[in-house]
């Protein structure tokens, strides 16, 4: 279902249904999520991912016109190192520990911790929570800085045009 | 848009309980899914939503750019602030043992204001961008 998706964005000129395409891509990618158990990251991809972002797309849209334009050269470069890339990531992704495997690097070293001891030391039921905001508080800090610091640049490149009028 | 009265009306019922939905998202973020992220993402898509439907001056007018500018600042303040409380405090940046006498309970204080600082920074931002983006099309004389 994806990977027709996928398909419809990359074969589709019209930029409008490549955006409302690229919505459906997220809310399925939501579903996958909420498959997979992660609810909180399926919200965020569901609220993000298909609401806002598809919504400042459009008003993108309307700012540069809707058709996608015939590319000048042929993209065979591109192509062949986007290629490259893939079967380095693929051949990457054979190393890594079986899907779920309890054994693997990751569920041993702090995961244990925070599973077993987050609902005592936090009082806070939804893990997630816990670790975003008790023990990786710094990490959160730093993405709300990222989050501060995108806001800053838009008004920064964007300021110019309200000050015409 | 501002002719189509099914969708003002429908906006209208839609809209409180897209504001009631944030803030569940935002306070019950200790026991289900969410937080602040979301809750922040969620309550701006509803003023985005209000803009798409009764006109980006009727937006600005329920909530002025200087809130929303304030907002974008004063949420990363906010969690700053919190681990500054800390350090006043007698713990670590960022530690929440110290904010009461009962560590769960300063636990779930600092997590309370952290996660209120993430929704107000990520809403602030989220509808900074949208003000931004849209606001542009209304002069297109402008180069």
């Amino acid at each position: 279902m994806m990977a027709v998706v996928t398909v419809g964005i990359i074969v589709q000129r019209n930029l409008f249904s490549v955006v409302v395409l690229a919505g459906v891509y997220s809310f399925l990618m939501a579903t996958v999520l909420v498959g997979l158990d992660a609810v909180d990251v399926a919200m965020t991809e569901a609220s993000v991912g298909a609401g806002i972002s598809m919504v400042l797309l459009l008003a993108a849209l309307a700012l540069v016109g809707g058709e996608e334009a015939k590319p000048l050269v042929r993209p065979w470069l591109p192509l062949a190192l986007a290629l490259v890339i893939v079967g380095a990531l693929v051949y990457g992704t054979l190393g890594l520990p079986a899907f779920s495997d309890p054994n693997a690097p990751i569920h041993t070293h702090v995961v244990p911790r925070y599973l077993n001891e987050g609902l005592k030391e936090t009082g806070v039921p939804n893990i997630v929570t816990a670790v975003l905001a008790s023990y990786r508080g710094f990490d959160t800090l730093g993405e709300v800085t990222v989050v501060f610091t995108a806001g800053a640049g838009v008004i920064a490149l964007l300021r110019r045009v309200r000050r015409k009028d | 848009m501002q002719r189509y009265l099914v969708l003002r009306v429908i906006a209208k019922l839609v809209i409180p309980f897209m504001l009631l939905f944030a803030l569940y998202v935002q306070f019950h973020g200790d026991f289900g899914p969410g937080g602040g992220f979301q809750a922040g993402v969620i309550g701006a898509a509803a003023v985005v939503f209000y803009a798409l439907i009764f006109g980006l001056p009727a937006a600005r007018q329920l909530v002025p750019e200087w809130i929303v500018e304030t907002m974008v600042a004063a949420g990363v303040l906010l969690y700053a602030g919190v681990g500054v409380v800390g350090i006043l405090l007698g713990g670590n940046y960022l530690d929440y043992f110290v904010l009461d006498r009962d560590p769960v309970h300063g636990q779930h204080r600092g997590i309370f204001w952290v996660e209120a600082g993430v929704a107000i920074t990520v809403s602030g931002v989220m509808l900074k961008i949208f003000y931004m983006f849209a606001g542009r099309r209304r002069d297109p004389d402008e180069e």
